[in-house]
């Protein structure tokens, strides 16, 4: 099994779920973040002083899935993604570890029956 | 008794009330999530201790007859002896005595309060409760009589300040700068950032304060008359300009029109025009607003380049824009009054007061510090001064989703400790069983 950890921008957020949940994805886990990558922060100025925002907001989405699944997941995070047809600095990141077990807490049920 | 004075001074009393809280979300949302109760307590206290004080000697002290020298009134008013609703101001034709008081109350109340702001962050509270009861006492009352008694002795060397550039926002900005110079900087000043957690909250508070300040501009006619109605239109046209002002250095300065900078120009036309609206035409308060919202605007990045922490930059709006306003009357007054002799009228008169609000702010800033000290102790400050001394915090988010929800409500979340029967379905993988992905 695999763990698809993408970090993107907040607003695509809507797109990113319900293109997920078009193949198939039933569970996923999403989270507020905040980050810096290739995009940098922007400069925010208060009476003249200036703060740079160096770390800025994201949303931190994660599914788990089957070996022969984890392609697939990816590509269409990546596709809703991405901004525009070229998209931009700032769209993200997306990986991929190897995930051991999963568990499911209700019945005890492990492995792909968990999922 | 004048009828319609009185309801028109009762009135502009609780327009100059509301200006205390405004004032406290102005200040409020400046800073950051951990201090913002205690920024909002800081004002609010003093409707609390100067109301007290007020009728109990410090009416008195700033409106009873003069004890000789026009610096103090005397005691005769102590706990508003020997006013009655009979009492009135000027003969037949004036208003109560009580409505006065009240609407100077309301000057008193706000003035230490807009010392707040300079001080955000990092002292203790019961400290500055102490200092507020002292400086009303020593500084404010005295000042008060020197402006607006009709013995004081600046209204004697004919200064103008109608509704109080030098009483209120001279004084006030003055006595933060020696306050803050006592108290020291924040931890982290110019290396942590501190930005505004709230500007709808500043904008919310700054737009309070206009409101409030018709009352506390045109009500100062203490009569419903021309002079207010002028005072009135003067108040709404400098604020404006003076709003233009600070947004068009900032835009040519820094390159965007910023939220605070709205609000903050809007205040500094407040200030700038309060000693001045009743003498000057329109094109005056165009100019004093124009030249208070650029020169402010300008003036609030001195503290980065001297080194103090004027957290919230009282003396840059306060004590810059009071400066202004009550410079520039000097030579704009109308009605042949303007000119070089008034405006060396205008300069003994702020200058007077800065001196006396900075030596005297300064030596009680210092003995409050020496006894029961001003500064919160670093834990305080770091953690946050809202828990340190109210034991709350502003915003409660753990309820949105967060860990101390409870279910059905009315169980408190106890640490460690589900609530019974809890169900979890907010999270993560979905409580569909085996549904795979649709490979």
């Amino acid at each position: 099994m695999k763990l698809i950890t993408a970090v993107v921008k907040p607003h695509m957020v809507d797109e990113i779920k319900a293109a997920l949940r078009a193949i198939g994805v039933r569970g996923m886990t999403v989270s507020e973040a905040s980050g810096s990558g290739r995009q940098r922060g922007h400069t925010e100025v208060y009476r003249g002083a200036e703060y740079t925002v160096d770390l800025v907001p994201k949303i931190r989405i994660e599914v788990l899935a089957e070996d022969g699944d984890a392609d697939r997941v990816v590509d269409t995070v990546v596709g809703a993604a991405r901004s525009g047809d070229q998209g931009k600095i700032g769209d993200g990141k997306v990986w991929v570890v190897p995930v051991e077990t999963v568990v499911r807490v209700r019945t005890g049920e492990r492995g792909p029956d968990a999922l | 008794m004048n009828g319609a004075d009185t309801a028109f001074v009762l009135i502009s009393a609780a327009l100059v009330m509301l200006m205390t809280p405004g004032l406290a979300f102005f200040y409020g949302g400046m800073v950051r999530v951990k201090s913002a109760l205690n920024m909002l307590m800081m004002s609010f206290i003093s409707l609390g201790i100067v109301t007290v004080l007020w009728v109990l000697y410090g009416y008195s002290l700033a409106f009873g007859d003069d004890l000789g020298a026009g610096l103090l009134g005397n005691f005769d008013h102590i706990g508003l002896k020997g006013i009655s609703p009979e009492t009135l101001t000027g003969g037949k034709e004036g208003i109560p005595v009580f409505a006065f008081a009240l609407f100077q109350l309301m000057f008193a109340v706000i003035t230490p309060a807009l010392m707040s702001g300079a001080l955000a962050d990092r002292v203790k509270f019961s400290a500055w409760a102490v200092f507020i009861t002292l400086w009303v006492s020593v500084v404010y009352f005295p000042v008060a009589h020197w402006v607006w008694q009709a013995d004081g002795w600046l209204f004697k060397l004919k200064v103008i300040d109608f509704a109080g550039g030098t009483a209120v926002h001279i004084n006030a900005g003055v006595g933060a700068l020696a306050a803050v110079l006592v108290v020291g900087k924040r931890i982290g000043f110019k290396k942590d950032p501190m930005r505004p957690h709230s500007l709808p909250l500043v904008m919310l508070g700054a737009g309070l304060l206009w409101f409030g300040w018709f009352g506390f501009n045109a009500g100062s006619a203490l009569a419903a008359n021309g002079t207010a109605a002028n005072m009135a239109l003067n108040t709404q046209v400098a604020t404006g300009a003076a709003m233009l002002g600070w947004l068009a250095y900032e835009r040519v300065r820094h390159g965007a029109f910023t939220t605070l900078g709205a609000a903050s120009g809007a205040v500094a036309g407040l200030v700038a025009i309060t000693p001045a609206g009743a003498a000057v035409g329109a094109f005056g308060a165009i100019l004093i607003g124009l030249v208070a919202g650029a020169v402010c605007a300008w003036a609030v990045g001195i503290k980065f380049k001297l080194g103090f922490d004027d957290s919230l930059d009282v003396v840059g709006v306060h004590l810059v824009g009071g400066v202004i306003g009550t410079l520039l009357v000097g030579l704009l007054a109308t009605d042949g009054v303007g000119g070089l002799t008034q405006l060396g009228r205008q300069a003994a008169g702020a200058f007077s007061v800065m001196a006396y609000s900075f030596v005297v702010s300064w030596l009680l800033a210092e003995l409050v510090d020496r006894t029961i000290g001003l500064r919160a102790a670093e834990d305080d400050e770091l953690g946050g001064i809202d828990q340190a001394f109210h034991a709350e915090t502003a915003y409660d988010f753990s309820a949105v989703g967060g860990v101390s929800a409870t279910r059905g409500g009315g169980h408190p979340a106890v640490p460690g400790h589900a609530a019974p029967g809890r169900d979890d379905e907010s999270g993560t993988q979905d409580k569909q069983a085996n549904k795979k992905v649709d490979a």
